[in-house]
């Protein structure tokens, strides 16, 4: 046991299902980001106009409006009714983050997630301690301050720090300072706070979950009778405190990863060498109850 | 009691504690995010706003920054404001009239394409945009002002002999020349800032400028008499008597005015 703990988070996983099955979600995830923004950067880029716009709001295929929910209630709250193909654009993503889970914005779309989770890397490769761990509730006041300062003031007000629109913007219609804000944010990841800006400072990230309180798609421990305590999910999970109730329930408790925090990212599926957790849907209840014999033969090899 | 009572309380103290603490450090990231919002109202001179847009402060409100409107300009007159640029708020969309002016397209395709009504789309003629207030602010080096004929501005103007128009005057440099003035009649202006663009000096005088420095504003009571003579079709107080006007007049001379003389010569003849 204790010789196990001391191999490198994934490693076994590696040894296992082989590099790629063992960043598969990982894999996909920043080929989904990257899809996401070259979807924006075709025009600009090569004169192809099929999505046009921004995060904040685009158009897809001349017909197709999509607009930044969070952005949208802030303009709502300052005093401003939007016009129609605004509003109709923030309910089909409203919809579609309920169904596929609030966070999977964070974890498959927005482009300051490969920055943060650079920082994360960096930062467990250089050991460096937690530093400042903000209580979880934080992202949710600075959300509600966010609401509030926009009603006071009268503006869009998170738009004129949001990283994510403003580098989202910046490699669109150009940068100007925004670099200098994504080395900050780094920076904070790496030295002031463990996964301080995405786990417990953005307020986006904590409306995407608020959205994603009740969705569909949801990761399940379903095979939790075979989990060998390498403690490898959660040295990979962005929000690991969503593991536990799930993966060390009782019999009779959910198996399910309810909790909203939950970014549906995946690594927990990569990073697991005995396959414990799978994509299901919120009504798939059901948990594995007897051990795997694959399991049972790699332990005894093992030991 | 006393057993359980004790620790819940010291929870209760620490829930307490935390929310109080929580409350104060986003009272004062609010503190913060408010200032920079107040500072990012300020909309500098040079910066106008695409057509139609709402007034400052509802913009500021109503633009989601997405830049469709950027996008559906075919002029590549509209810009988004960088981060750190000295401009308008981060983000939301603007343009120079020096640099590219707005070329009042007959359907204006900005105002389509804004997704939120930040760019109101009640304007249905581009001719009733009002993106600023041109103002030939500098008489001292403006070619016309001078006694040539430049004209550019005035012959360039979308809205010409409207929104500019050439006033007549005399030259009383040369003497026997006109003046031909440009001036701008703000109630047909657009702001579009054709002119400005136009303007062959180095450095334009006639500009563009937010119609709230543009403009001064008359105060609501004052009528034009002669305005309200020609509504009424006749003078609007009754029974008034023209009296002659009352010219210098000297006995004996009639009404020609003496050669100067001056009261008092100094001594010695003068030069
Ligand atoms: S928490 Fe915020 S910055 Fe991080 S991935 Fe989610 S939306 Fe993006
Ligand atoms: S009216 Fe035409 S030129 Fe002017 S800002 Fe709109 S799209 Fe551009
Ligand atoms: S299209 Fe409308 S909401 Fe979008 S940037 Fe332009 S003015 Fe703002
Ligand atoms: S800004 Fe200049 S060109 Fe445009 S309408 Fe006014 S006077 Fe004419
Ligand atoms: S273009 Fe410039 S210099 Fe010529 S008349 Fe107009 S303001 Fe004067």
């Amino acid at each position: 046991m204790s010789a196990k703990t001391r191999l490198p988070v994934g490693l076994e996983a590696i040894q296992h299902k082989g590099w790629i099955n063992a960043h598969r979600f990982l894999l996909l995830r920043r080929l989904s980001q990257a899809f996401f923004l070259l979807l924006f950067l075709l025009g600009p880029w090569f004169g192809i106009w099929w999505v046009v716009g921004t995060l904040a709001g685009s158009r897809t295929f001349e017909v197709l409006p999509l607009t930044d929910p969070l952005v949208l209630a802030q303009s709502i709250v300052a005093g401003h009714l939007p016009e129609v193909t605004a509003l109709i654009g923030a309910v089909i993503v409203l919809a579609v983050y309920a169904v596929i889970g609030g966070r999977v914005y964070c974890s498959w779309v927005c482009p300051i997630n490969p920055i943060t989770d650079a920082a994360h890397w960096l930062h467990e490769r250089l050991g460096l301690q937690k530093g400042w761990q903000p209580k979880r509730m934080t992202r949710f006041w600075i959300l509600g301050t966010v609401l509030l300062v926009s009603a006071i003031t009268g503006t869009v007000a998170w738009e004129l720090i949001n990283p994510i629109t403003m580098l989202h913007r910046g490699l669109i219609f150009g940068m100007g300072f925004v670099w200098a804000l994504v080395v900050a944010i780094f920076l904070f990841d790496l030295v002031v706070s463990r996964r301080g800006w995405c786990s417990h400072i953005c307020p986006v990230g904590a409306f995407y979950s608020l959205v994603g309180t009740k969705s569909v798609l949801r990761v399940s421990a379903v095979n939790r009778v075979d989990c060998d305590d390498c403690m490898d999910c959660y040295a990979v999970c962005p929000e690991n405190h969503v593991i536990s109730p799930a993966l060390k329930g009782k019999d009779g408790e959910t198996p399910l990863i309810l909790s909203p925090d939950c970014t549906n990212c995946g690594r927990c599926i990569d990073v697991c060498s005995v396959d414990v957790f799978a994509f299901t849907h919120r009504y798939d209840n059901r948990a594995k109850k007897t051990v795997s014999t694959a399991v049972d033969a790699a332990t005894e090899q093992a030991a | 009691m006393s057993a359980t009572g004790k620790p819940r309380s010291v929870d209760r103290r620490r829930f307490l504690m935390d929310t109080a603490r929580m409350a104060g450090g986003c009272a004062v990231a609010g503190t913060l995010l408010a200032y920079l919002a107040r500072d990012a109202r300020a909309l500098p001179a040079e910066a106008l706003r695409p057509p139609g847009a709402l007034p400052e402060s509802d913009f500021l409100s109503a633009c989601i920054r997405c830049g469709l409107c950027v996008r559906d300009c075919p002029y590549d007159t509209l810009k988004l404001a960088e981060l750190g640029e000295d401009g308008p708020a981060t983000g939301t969309p603007y343009f120079t009239a020096r640099t590219v002016p707005c070329e009042m397209c007959d359907d204006i395709p900005c105002v389509e394409a804004c997704p939120t009504g930040a760019l109101d789309p009640g304007l249905k003629n581009i001719d009733d945009a009002r993106m600023g207030t041109a103002v030939l602010v500098d008489q001292e080096n403006c070619l016309n002002f001078l006694g040539l004929r430049c004209d550019v501005c005035y012959r360039v103007c979308p809205v010409i002999d409207e929104a500019i128009t050439l006033e007549p005057s005399h030259n009383t440099r040369s003497g026997h020349h006109a003046i031909f003035s440009p001036t701008v009649h703000a109630d047909h202006c657009t702001g579009c800032g054709v002119c400005e663009r136009s303007c062959v000096l180095p450095d334009a005088a006639i500009k563009v400028l937010p119609t709230r420095l543009a403009r001064g504003s008359s105060a609501e009571h004052y009528l034009k008499g002669w305005e309200e003579k020609e509504r009424k079709g006749a003078p609007v107080v009754e029974g008034i008597i023209d009296l002659p006007d009352r010219m210098p007049e000297m006995p004996g001379v009639g009404s020609e005015v003496p050669a100067f003389e001056p009261a008092f010569k100094l001594p010695g003849g003068g030069q």
